[in-house]
């Protein structure tokens, strides 16, 4: 059995409260007129910023029919009021997509009937219980953007619907009970999933005599699977590609689940490296770490493939209502979406070749903090961009929002190690997995 | 100058494992073992040096890669940048994207084949070759293992070997430069 250490209990909970502090700072500096928009760019700009070109461009809101006079600082001031807004989705999203990662790399252990991977099984629980907690409060948010209390989804102001028509065509999809429904009926089927397995794999280990609850985890895994890519390529239109309603793409879904899964792995594999060096994980050698990194490379891979195949169709065609998504992007996102490509691909690519190096535990530690890293700005540069537009940058707001959500991540993940041994005793294949060398 | 050379046949992989573990033990010295199929874990308990294959294969990958590049921007930068449907040719990185497929396929034709040649050439294997098989068998279901006699003493070998499950032991005379 695990226990939770108090210096790590005490860790999450002042991450969480320096989080949430930052956070109230974050929402208090909200400029609340046009005024303080003109006081603070005027302010900016004397100490050399000088973008203030930039920001006329950033689109997102539909509105920019002016460019000179107040319409333009009215345009800055809600990208303004967004910011803190959009770093709390942003983190909320983050952290819950790690946990969703888990769960589906979860399902397809079972689906595939694994040998290696049930030593590590109760890590993955444990990640996975922050589904529930972070799903409730990515709900929330998502709710209150749904229904306009926020300006994050443009689609959901009314005043904006009534002058555009491409939006207005959409409508039938694109509408806050709508959207609101689709992410209860998403979210309820992934918890549902969730609860289950983990109960079947509780029930498992007490009984000796078979196999039977094995195989309704084996039957449930493939169902939620099915339901899984479904349900993940439909909420990723939702949350995710909804900030730009007049843009679409079709491997977007897949995109997003690249993302997702290659940071659930990275995560068990964090997680394991240290339960493993507390020394509660006996069963864990190096290949199970070995495995973990091989996937880690693959999916981060996986993920640059997809960002390019998307990159450059829409690059090459150059039609005009899609790639305005990434002229946007270049133009005011220079760094971090080219940085996240550093991240995300070659720097995981070059360390995590060599097979003696994904035994090493802190290559594969250094590899796994880089990748996470790279993969919230991979979300951060598919949010941002239409919530905030050129006003953006990483202060107070983003990184209390990250604390926040790390430390409650910490907190629900480490205190769900504790419900349950660390081994899955009524696992078929556990001796497999114990004695797993490659 | 002739040396001999023990050949001691084994019908199971198990007990050839064994085999090779107690030979190298006693610290006699295998030549060679053949077996019909890769035994996991063989070269292992021989002690052989782990193969540097795969990092050739990586040099030769960036080997393609810069031929892709080199030739690309020659060709559609440098030689003669024309306006091909409006594609950026005034420098390498503004048209990358649309080279990054032919990168990506020469960065691997380059890994794939060249290491496959150097496998060809490190191990000796071309058509026409003669077949160096000391007993047909071994590429059906028997395992040989060859041991070097040496200065050893040829009785206590083959009983030793006989000892660790062989089914047939043969004393080879063979000639040093026979491979």
């Amino acid at each position: 059995m695990y226990t939770l250490s108090n210096r790590l209990r005490l860790f999450s909970i002042i991450l969480m409260v320096v989080g949430l502090v930052g956070l109230v700072v974050g929402f208090a500096n909200r400029p609340g007129s046009i005024e303080e928009v003109k006081e603070k760019m005027a302010e900016h700009n004397a100490h050399g910023g000088g973008h203030g070109e930039s920001q006329v461009e950033a689109s997102g809101h539909g509105e920019e029919d002016a460019h000179g006079g107040d319409a333009h600082y009215e345009h800055v001031l809600h990208q303004l009021q967004n910011k803190p807004w959009a770093s709390l989705y942003v983190a909320a999203f983050f952290f819950f997509m790690i946990a969703l990662g888990v769960l589906a790399f979860y399902a397809i252990q079972f689906a595939s009937q694994a040998g290696w991977s049930p030593v590590l099984f109760r890590v993955m629980e444990a990640i996975t219980a922050y589904l529930v907690p972070g799903g409730i409060i990515f709900f929330v948010i998502l709710g209150l953007s749904g229904f306009h209390i926020n300006h994050l989804f443009v689609w959901a102001d009314p005043e904006v619907v009534a002058h555009d028509a491409l939006i207005q065509g959409k409508a039938g999809w694109l509408n806050s009970w709508g959207f609101i429904i689709r992410a209860a009926i998403f979210l309820g089927g992934w918890m549902a999933y969730r609860h289950f397995a983990v109960k079947y794999s509780r029930l498992q280990d007490e009984d000796s005599t078979g196999n039977k609850w094995y195989k309704k985890s084996f039957k449930i895994s493939a169902a939620f699977l099915v339901f899984f890519i479904y349900t993940e390529s439909m909420a990723s239109w939702d949350w995710i590609m909804s900030f730009d309603p007049h843009w679409f793409s079709t491997l977007f879904g897949w995109y997003v689940f690249a993302s997702l899964f290659v940071s659930g792995i990275t995560t068990i594999a964090l997680v394991t490296i240290y339960l493993k060096s507390k020394g509660y994980l006996e069963h864990v050698n190096n290949s199970h770490i070995h495995d973990l990194a091989k996937f880690m490379f693959g999916i981060s891979i996986f993920w640059t493939y997809l960002w390019f195949s998307q990159f450059m169709l829409i690059w090459y065609s150059n039609i005009p209502e899609e790639v305005t998504y990434f002229i946007t992007r270049i133009e005011d996102y220079k760094l971090p979406f080219f940085g996240m490509l550093v991240m995300n691909f070659i720097f995981p690519i070059l360390v995590l070749i060599n097979s003696d190096f994904k035994r090493v535990n802190w290559f594969v530690v250094m590899a796994g903090i880089v990748i996470l890293c790279g993969h919230y700005i991979d979300v951060y540069n598919m949010i941002m961009p239409a919530t905030v537009g050129g006003s953006w940058f990483i202060g107070i707001s983003e990184i209390s929002a990250v604390l926040l959500f790390l430390g409650l991540f910490l907190f629900v993940v480490f205190r769900a190690l504790t419900k349950a041994p660390l081994v899955p005793k009524g696992n078929p294949y556990l001796e497999e997995s114990k004695h797993f060398h490659y | 100058m002739a040396s001999k050379v023990i050949h001691a046949l084994y019908i199971d992989d198990d007990i050839l494992m064994d085999a090779v573990k107690k030979v190298r033990a006693e610290h006699y010295h295998i030549e060679e073992v053949y077996t019909p199929f890769p035994v996991h874990g063989l070269d292992k308990a021989m002690g052989l040096p782990h193969t540097r294959l795969a990092i050739t294969s990586f040099m030769y990958g960036c080997v393609g890669l810069t031929v892709a590049i080199l030739m690309m921007n020659y060709i559609m930068i440098e030689d003669w940048p024309q306006d091909i449907g409006g594609k950026p040719s005034f420098s390498y990185l503004e048209n990358m994207p649309s080279f990054v497929p032919i990168m990506f396929e020469l960065t691997v034709f380059f890994a794939a084949h060249l290491m496959v040649i150097t496998f060809y050439m490190r191990s000796k294997l071309w058509p026409f070759k003669e077949a160096e098989n000391p007993d047909v068998r071994t590429t059906d279901d028997h395992f040989l293992m060859e041991v070097d006699a040496g200065n050893h003493d040829i009785d206590q070998l083959t009983g030793f070997l006989g000892d660790t499950g062989a089914v047939e032991i043969k004393v080879i005379d063979k000639e040093e430069d026979n491979h």
